[in-house]
């Protein structure tokens, strides 16, 4: 067949990932703005950035995980609640942080491999409630193993690390360590999802008996995505120890769970900075709408249902939305 | 006779252990040509090549692929040994660009590989290198065909398995998709094709099996079933007897099962 003898129709260009300059200026423009605005800020205001990169690092391994591979999960608190108590516990015993934050992350890249187990035979709400009971567990061993994790008294005092002989003991410090932490992992994830790998992903969730029939290894993709978001999460929780210097089980129950993938949706599943703006949405948002006092929490959620009726595909998917309205293809 | 590349023998297959789809269905495929394979729905067809892919396990029988005995192998095994296979409908992932799509089938190549394999395959499909950047979803009918279809000439296989190819396209585009296979199997690839647009798709292959009811019912070279006045009858399910065969049977040969 050959293709030039079809009719040559002008179409709208569009890259699956496209990167310019431009974006890449603003974004740098964006994180320098970060970077400097906890100068201008309080000690709650810089611990609120550090949470805010905290809760990055998992919610993008949260949106690997669902939107790019299509695998339901609602058990990343308890992976960032691993990786926080393997963290502390270390630490407390006088291991460093930097020998500590490995171990986290490989422990959850392990228990998040098998955890991908049960994806290979449900899907969809039936591995939803699969990795809510997996949260449900790591929940009361966290707070029923008293002599390890101190149970609901938690563990105290942990301390934060020193980087080449700098202390990262003061807030700003520690915001910028973590803010730097975040980006690295942010880019691997991005040189990741560029790869081949990240199409294999996107072939699995958009196709998996067609990506099969093409060679992918759906068996050991499933588990990677489980494992890799699994992974970001613990060490998303080794920071998240060190930020808090206290821990209990409280911060890793399912309601975390259920936050974090409230903020991979609301931002967008599946398109890379989603978890950016999800993230806004679920650390920063109720901060800012603390002066309606005693209705912000009303009123967060009320945004939220009113972000998911107008724009199910998140909020990174409003330009789409517009140009869709432009051309008249949406109401 | 060509050389024989796939044989069924026997093979019992369906998709629940109370849905057998295939009963007892021997036929063989030969290197270098389109074998059609047609018969009302419900008569395994797909199934065939599901099987023939390693999508379902024959409960029964034997399925053979260049003699090797390939029952229960993986779908990526298959394809290394040089099999591929265009379901129905449309295949394409739609959230990726169309080099994507395209590095896709080739995921199981080393990398320094895959490069080249995909020059080959723009090579034959102009239209394609055109929009090569474009999201797959943006692609016509046509030009989405093509693209499946190079996808999975991208790891170069001998034996080429595709469902029901011109759905949803327009008769011009049915006739390119159809000289494509032609090309393809004069290249010596053996395409084993499943089609419901029986007339166009005979001009093109070489032999065509009527499979009834999981069973093959007739074994006929291509040419000889697109003149025989009992075609649409033997594609909408009309039972295939002995006076039958002998009234459709040509001097060229031909046999019934």
């Amino acid at each position: 067949m050959n293709a030039s003898s079809s009719t040559v129709i002008a179409r709208p260009r569009r890259p699956a990932v496209p990167r310019s300059r431009t974006r890449l200026a603003l974004a740098a423009i964006v994180v320098i703005a970060f970077a400097l605005l906890p100068l201008g800020l309080k000690s709650y205001g810089t611990y609120l950035c550090s949470l805010f990169c905290v809760y990055l690092m998992a919610t993008f391994g949260l949106n690997l995980t669902i939107g790019y591979a299509g695998q339901m999960s609602l058990g990343q608190a308890a992976f960032l609640g691993i990786g926080a108590y393997i963290a502390a516990i270390g630490m407390k015993a006088g291991l460093p942080f930097f020998a500590m934050l490995p171990l986290a992350a490989l422990a959850c890249f392990a228990i998040g491999l098998a955890l991908g187990f049960p994806a290979l035979r449900v899907q969809h709400h039936y591995l939803a409630f699969a990795t809510l009971g997996f949260n449900v567990l790591v929940f009361l061993v966290l707070r029923n193993e008293e002599a390890i994790t101190g149970g609901t008294f938690g563990i105290r005092g942990i301390p934060r690390p020193s980087l080449f002989g700098l202390s990262l003991e003061r807030d700003l410090p520690y915001f910028w360590f973590t803010l730097a932490s975040t980006l690295l992992l942010i880019a691997l994830l991005g040189w990741l999802l560029r790869s081949p790998w990240g199409r294999a992903f996107a072939a699995l969730r958009d196709n998996p008996i067609r990506a099969e029939s093409l060679g992918v290894n759906i068996t050991a993709y499933t588990l990677l995505a489980f494992a890799i978001g699994a992974c970001c999460a613990g060490i998303a929780g080794a920071y998240f120890a060190s930020l808090v210097g206290f821990i209990d089980p409280a911060p890793f129950n399912f309601t975390a769970s259920l936050l974090m993938l409230l903020g991979v949706i609301v931002g967008g599943a599946g398109r890379f900075l989603g978890p950016v703006v999800g993230t806004v949405i679920i650390v920063l948002l109720p901060e800012w709408l603390r002066f309606m006092q005693n209705w912000y929490l009303a009123a967060f959620g009320v945004a939220v249902i009113a972000l998911m009726v107008w724009l199910p595909g998140g909020l990174l998917s409003l330009p789409e939305r517009l140009a869709s309205r432009r051309i008249g293809a949406l109401p | 006779m060509s050389e024989r590349i796939i044989e069924f023998e026997n093979v019992v297959a369906g998709y629940t252990p109370s849905l057998t789809i295939l009963n007892g269905t021997t036929f063989d495929a030969r290197k270098g040509e389109i074998t059609l394979l047609i018969g009302p729905n419900g008569a395994g067809k797909s199934t065939v090549l599901k099987t023939l892919f390693g999508m379902l396990v024959p409960r029964t029988g034997d399925v053979r692929f260049e003699g090797r005995r390939v029952n229960g192998h993986s779908q990526r095994d298959l394809l290394a040994l040089g099999m591929a296979y265009v379901p129905q409908g449309r295949n394409l992932f739609a959230s990726l660009s169309v080099r994507h799509n395209l590095e896709l089938g080739g995921i199981a190549l080393p990398r320094h590989a895959l490069a080249p394999r995909i020059d080959e395959v723009l090579a034959r499909f102009p239209r394609i290198r055109e929009r090569i950047d474009n999201q797959a979803s943006t692609l016509s009918g046509g030009e989405q065909k093509q693209l499946e279809v190079g996808r999975a000439l991208l790891l170069r296989p001998r034996v080429l398995l595709i469902d029901e190819p011109s759905i949803g396209l327009s008769p011009k585009l049915v006739q390119d998709v159809m000289a494509l296979l032609r090309e393809l199997a004069d290249q010596g690839v053996t395409v084993l094709m499943v089609e419901q647009n029986v007339r166009t798709a005979l001009k093109y292959a070489d032999r065509a099996l009527v499979l009834e009811m999981g069973r093959l019912a007739l074994d006929r070279p291509a040419h000889a079933l697109l003149g025989d006045p009992d075609l649409n009858r033997l594609f909408l399910g009309g039972h295939v007897d002995g006076r039958a065969v002998t009234s459709t049977t040509p001097a060229g040969g031909g046999s019934a099962v």
